[in-house]
């Protein structure tokens, strides 16, 4: 719930709403990896994830 | 009051503990769990402010995370949009771990941080800085100055990959900003990684490599991949560049631009790897002169304050100073993401909290000096429980035996105090020298760091004695200025001009070729009786025997394990390489004295950096 709030603060804050139907499919989208993977491995250039 | 600075998941996660008047305590992970540029959640560090300073978590008030991570994901995901279809592999990569941990940092911090304490208002006291905000904070704050102009450059934070703050008492503005992916630290990590070297860590090898080359693909950068203006400011012709969307850091058109594919790490280093490293240096150099430059124009203050990964380019911050466009110049020791730790809880504590700030007259940093220290009862309890042969002598009686070790020739692995805080060893957890010593710098580099023998080693010198010995007219307790050597102090080889890449090294360069670069350039450290009175007695007590007020100075570990940390870690990273002679609060110990066998997969453990 404490994360919702924060998401909306944020989108309020930045005033990027035109970012929240993608931020929902991209999130969907990459649960659907987590699904998949099991385990995740950090990418090579870490320092920009 | 107490606030707790976290930087963590990135690399080089670090805790660090601040009150209302003083920075108490830091330290990076890395050097409790031995695992290089650590990223892991700084569970020990948080352990170990907490336990020094004597209080619960429950005690601290806030606890402060040193970035945004709702920002971030947001230039990840404005990132890949821009770039779509591209970018999908890393795109597959990047995100789970996004949903499993980093987008629900808040509640990551929480489910760790109760492994400490089981706190109910850990919700309460968690807060957020902005990456940039932390750095500029861990420039300015601790420095001696009231007022400054702020530079903060690295690769990237949240969008931010340089700024230009302004800072007066407790306030900070951040005035301008360049964003991702436009980034001279990615440039650089761009031209670490197609040396061959690894992104995040192997920058001061390239760092080191320049001098051995010239500067001949400087207009070739300048034509094609980044477009600098008057002001400092810069883009990238991301084309040349695969960070934004790949798993590497330069594309195809990179390579043809310079006829070559990314160096493997197995590979021999040429002339041609030393010419981009010279290359790449002299552009960033004139970036950072150009933005120093302007923030003078723009801000009209004396003072200039300089963190962020960047500010470690210690060539181009000499620079700095010599060009004199600032009359003062203050770098943040921990100018990494170690750093942004200490600087987000100073943010929150002078621009949330809105306390004054105490401003000291060297600095707020204390040295560096902010990490673990054993008593001389741990000590003797330490070496007993490992079986070590040493002597216990009087503080007078251990320099002056010390001092006539490094007169002969020894390597001395010098343990005392408090762990330092940032990357560089500065005199409690080093190895030192006689830097008089022809031979020194191939030896401490093969057979005590086992490293690539082209690279550097830093002096430490009597901060009196400075003028005499180099060109550098200002203090450099953190070891972040580099300097010539004067020129009566030079040794002029005919060859040696005509030397190419690593024949360099055939030559001596000065009266202490152990820490003259190839160009007569020396990392340096000065060293003073109020900074750290002990190290300041053996570099004397070395300097009157032999009258050289210098010794070399590095880190006391290997290549890819942490600084030493505990007795523990000193006593095997001396039994396993050549360091000679040991030395540990007031304890003597002799290589030749032990029994213990050497392990020999003690390098093996340690991942090449």
């Amino acid at each position: 719930m404490s994360f919702i709030l924060e998401i909306l603060r944020y989108f309020k804050t930045r005033k990027k709403y035109w970012l929240a139907p993608i931020f929902l499919v991209l999130l969907l989208l990459g649960w659907l990896f987590v699904a998949a993977q099991g385990s995740v491995v950090a990418p090579f250039i870490y320092t920009l994830f | 009051m107490y606030i707790l600075g976290i930087s963590a998941y990135y690399h080089d996660s670090a805790a660090a503990l601040i009150n209302e008047n003083e920075i108490l305590y830091a330290a990076q992970e890395e050097r409790f769990t031995r695992i290089k540029h650590d990223a892991s959640f700084p569970i020990n560090s948080i352990k170990f402010c907490l336990k020094e300073q004597k209080i619960s978590l429950r005690q601290v008030d806030y606890i402060v995370f040193y970035e945004k991570p709702f920002l971030k994901f947001e230039r990840l995901l404005e990132t890949y949009l821009s770039f779509a279809p591209k970018g999908f592999q890393s795109f597959k990569l990047a995100i789970p771990i996004w949903l499993k941990e980093k987008l629900f940092l808040k509640k990551t911090l929480i489910d760790n941080l109760k492994k400490i304490c089981n706190d109910d208002n850990l919700v309460k006291k968690i807060k957020f800085s902005e990456h940039h905000l932390s750095h500029s904070a861990s420039a300015f704050f601790p420095s001696p100055f009231e007022s400054s102009a702020i530079l903060t450059m690295d690769g990237v934070g949240e969008w931010t990959t340089t700024s230009m703050a302004f800072g007066n008492k407790n306030k900070l503005d951040i005035i301008k900003e360049i964003h991702f992916p436009d980034s001279i630290g990615l440039l650089y990590s761009a031209f670490t990684y197609f040396a061959g070297f690894k992104v995040n860590s192997g920058e001061y090898k390239l760092m080191g490599l320049a001098p051995y080359g010239s500067p001949k693909y400087k207009k070739l950068i300048l034509d094609n991949l980044i477009d600098i203006k008057d002001d400092g400011s810069f883009r990238l012709d991301q084309s040349y560049f695969n960070y934004c969307v790949g798993l590497t850091m330069t594309s195809k058109k990179f390579n043809k631009l310079f006829n070559a594919s990314p160096r493997k790490a197995s590979e021999p280093l040429t002339e041609f790897q030393m010419d981009l490293a010279a290359s790449i240096q002299s552009v960033i150099e004139e970036i950072v002169i150009k933005l120093a430059k302007n923030a003078k124009k723009e801000l009209s203050v004396n003072n200039l304050c300089l963190s962020g990964g960047v500010a470690l380019n210690c060539v181009a911050n000499g620079i700095l100073v010599k060009n004199k466009i600032f009359k003062n110049i203050w770098i943040q020791p921990a100018s990494g993401d170690s750093g942004g730790a200490l600087g987000a809880a100073l943010a929150y504590i002078h621009l949330g909290l809105k306390l004054r700030r105490k401003i000291q007259k060297t600095d707020s940093m204390k040295n560096a000096l902010l990490g673990p220290k054993y008593n001389q009862n741990e000590i003797l309890k330490q070496l007993r429980s490992l079986n070590a042969n040493f002597l216990t002598l009087k503080t007078d009686e251990l320099i002056d035996k010390t001092s006539n070790a490094l007169k002969k020739g020894k390597a001395v692995g010098w343990f005392q105090g408090r762990m330092e805080f940032g990357p560089r060893a500065l005199g409690n957890r080093s190895i030192l020298a006689d830097p008089r010593s022809p031979k020194m710098q191939r030896e401490l580099n093969l057979k005590i760091k086992f490293r690539e023998s082209f690279r550097p080693f830093a002096p430490a010198i009597l901060l009196e004695k400075v003028n005499d010995w180099f060109e550098l007219s200002s203090e450099s307790p953190y070891m972040l200025l580099v300097s010539k050597i004067l020129s009566n102090k030079r040794v002029f080889v005919n060859n040696s001009k005509k030397a190419i890449g690593l024949k360099k090294l055939n030559f001596q360069y000065s009266k202490v070729p152990a820490i003259t670069h190839v160009d007569y350039s020396a990392r340096i450290q000065t060293v003073s009786k109020d900074t750290n009175p002990f190290f300041y007695k053996l570099t004397k007590s070395f300097y009157r025997k032999t009258r050289c007020p210098i010794l070399v100075n590095t880190s006391f570990n290997v290549r890819g394990e942490p600084i030493v940390n505990s007795v523990e870690d000193a006593f095997n990273c001396f039994i396993n390489t050549n360091i000679d002679v040991l030395v540990i609060g007031n304890c003597y110990l002799e290589k030749n004295q032990q029994n213990i066998k050497p392990n020999i997969n003690y390098l093996n453990q340690f991942e090449l950096d």
